[in-house]
């Protein structure tokens, strides 16, 4: 039997999804144990033991001058930043989306300007935000949005243009204006579309975050994971990283969940 | 008085000349079918009945109104594929064929309640009230054609024009669906233009059978000229002429 064709059964499968994961917990756990007997006092790779002992510490200890559990205060900080950042991006590109992927006269205008502004370097513009929009949260909200929306606008354009040019004339023979043709031929076919572009983008979006709290900010998930390396606190970022990585693992997948609730006709096209 | 009014109609894209020198008319009520080899410019044509492009040449009126600069209500479209909206249910996609010519395209209240009314009667009709409720991808292809049709027709439009509608389904489905064409067009008579492939399709279904061709070949050219229609037959009573006291034959006149 060819290899392609070979399929894992159900245990295998979840054996083997869950193999990779193990395999880095052990080959982290040997590196580890291999460094602390050679020297106890090593930073660089923490017990996996020390680092659950510090994530419980830091999720229930508060903070001794303000009283407020720190890393709870980061969390929000940064998910208030990047939902905020991605909520104004998703609309904006749905907007744009619509008008460049509809109206010839707004696709002439804009879609080569989008084409050209989606190459700047969005970090290359994070000193112009701060200087512009000052070190508070507005800036890092800015990053967010200006990182990310011009990839929505490209792609969401795209797929509205993708929609077959016989709906389009259909609606227009059933009489529909181009608001009608927008809002219930374009937009709902659209919807599906934007989760998926969103939960693209939601990894840049993490990155300009990160990269923005990192440079200026007094809370946040990046700023903690920047302020506690000058004490090479290598058991605090790794609680902090696997804390963002389940963070973003859980929105994709809400995402993805929600998408398929709230569109179930789309189930065969995405 | 002829309802439909093709006169002199050009049409190219860039040099290449794809339609020159049609002409036809069209009494109201009449079913034309519309067949000729691939890349003859039938689908062309069609698209020129429905407005989604304009000729280059010539006019085309629906019921001596000026030529129209774009589809709307009066011209009704069936395509092979991708005729219903896949985010709306059957019934949904019945409604919109009333409810799409609205501000916002929706009915409120006590309209949207007697618009489902008139839709499941519509269902009832073409056989779909079972599927009521699900989405069209969960159709098989005749059904979702028969619902495409149903939603045209919900629009109530004076000229129905269907570009090969039956040429993505099974031998089977196309006789149920000539059938089900065959009892809606006693319902309701309209105007309708159909393209195909099949000659057979074409003149059982039709009272008069438009073939395109191309009039004049240059071999070291194909492309220099354009097709017109070439042949005009009365498909009625079988195709067989003069069975009838007082027949007026299709008989392709000098434009």
């Amino acid at each position: 039997m060819r290899l392609i064709n070979r399929r894992p059964g159900v245990v295998l499968a979840t054996l083997l999804t869950l193999l990779p994961f193990v395999a880095v917990l052990i080959a982290y756990a040997i590196g580890s144990d291999i460094r602390l007997t050679a020297n106890p006092a090593d930073k660089l790779l923490p017990a996996p033991a020390t680092v659950l002992e510090t994530a419980g510490r830091l999720l229930t200890e508060p903070d001794r001058r303000s009283g407020d559990v720190l890393f709870w205060l980061d969390t929000w900080a940064s998910l208030k930043r990047l939902l905020i950042g991605v909520g104004i991006s998703a609309f904006i590109a749905t907007l744009f989306g619509l008008l460049i992927g509809l109206l010839p006269v707004f696709r002439s205008t804009l879609a080569g300007f989008v084409a050209v502004v989606s190459m700047i370097p969005p970090l290359a513009l994070l000193p112009i935000l701060f200087i512009v929009f000052g070190l508070g949260e507005l800036s890092k909200v800015v990053l967010i949005v200006i990182g990310i929306l011009p990839f929505l606008i490209r792609d969401l354009s795209g797929r509205v243009l993708e929609i077959p040019r016989e709906m389009i004339v259909k609606a227009e023979t059933l009489g529909a204006s181009t608001l009608v043709i927008a809002l219930r031929v374009a937009l709902p076919q659209l919807l599906p579309r934007l989760i998926q572009a969103i939960r693209l983008s939601l990894g840049p979006a993490w990155l300009f975050l990160i990269a923005a709290e990192a440079i200026a900010a007094d809370q946040g998930l990046g700023y903690r994971i920047f302020l506690v390396r000058r004490y090479l606190a290598m058991d605090v970022i790794l609680t902090y990283v696997i804390w963002i990585t389940a963070l973003a693992f859980v929105m994709d997948w809400m995402l993805k969940t929600a998408s398929r609730k709230a569109f179930p006709w789309s189930e065969g096209t995405l | 008085m002829s309802f439909v009014t093709v006169e002199n109609i050009f049409q190219s894209y860039g040099p290449r000349p794809i339609l020159e020198r049609v002409n036809t008319t069209i009494d109201e009520g009449e079913f034309i079918s519309i067949v000729g080899a691939s890349g003859c410019g039938k689908s062309t044509f069609l698209r020129l009945l429905l407005a989604q492009e304009r000729p280059t040449r010539g006019e085309i009126r629906i019921d001596g109104k000026p030529p129209a600069v774009e589809p709307g209500l009066d011209r009704g479209v069936v395509f092979q594929r991708y005729s219903v909206f896949p985010h709306l249910t059957v019934r949904e996609n019945v409604v919109a064929g009333e409810s799409f010519r609205r501000g916002f395209g929706r009915f409120f209240g006590a309209d949207l309640r007697a618009a489902r009314s008139r839709a499941d009667d519509v269902l009832a009709r073409i056989g779909l009230d079972h599927v009521a409720d699900q989405y069209p991808a969960t159709l098989s292809g005749g059904m979702q054609q028969r619902l495409a049709i149903g939603q045209a027709l919900a629009a109530k439009p004076r000229v129905l024009l269907l570009d090969e509608p039956f040429g993505a389904l099974d031998p089977g489905t196309r006789l149920q669906m000539h059938d089900f064409l065959t009892e809606l067009r006693a319902e309701n008579s309209m105007t309708v233009f159909m393209v195909t492939h099949d000659l057979e399709e074409g003149f059982k279904l039709g009272d008069r059978v438009l073939v395109f061709d191309k009039p004049r070949w240059d071999p070291t050219d194909p492309n220099l000229f354009g097709a017109t229609i070439t042949y005009d037959f009365d498909a009625r009573d079988g195709g067989i002429p003069f069975q009838n006291i007082m027949e007026e034959p299709h008989v392709l006149k000098s434009a």
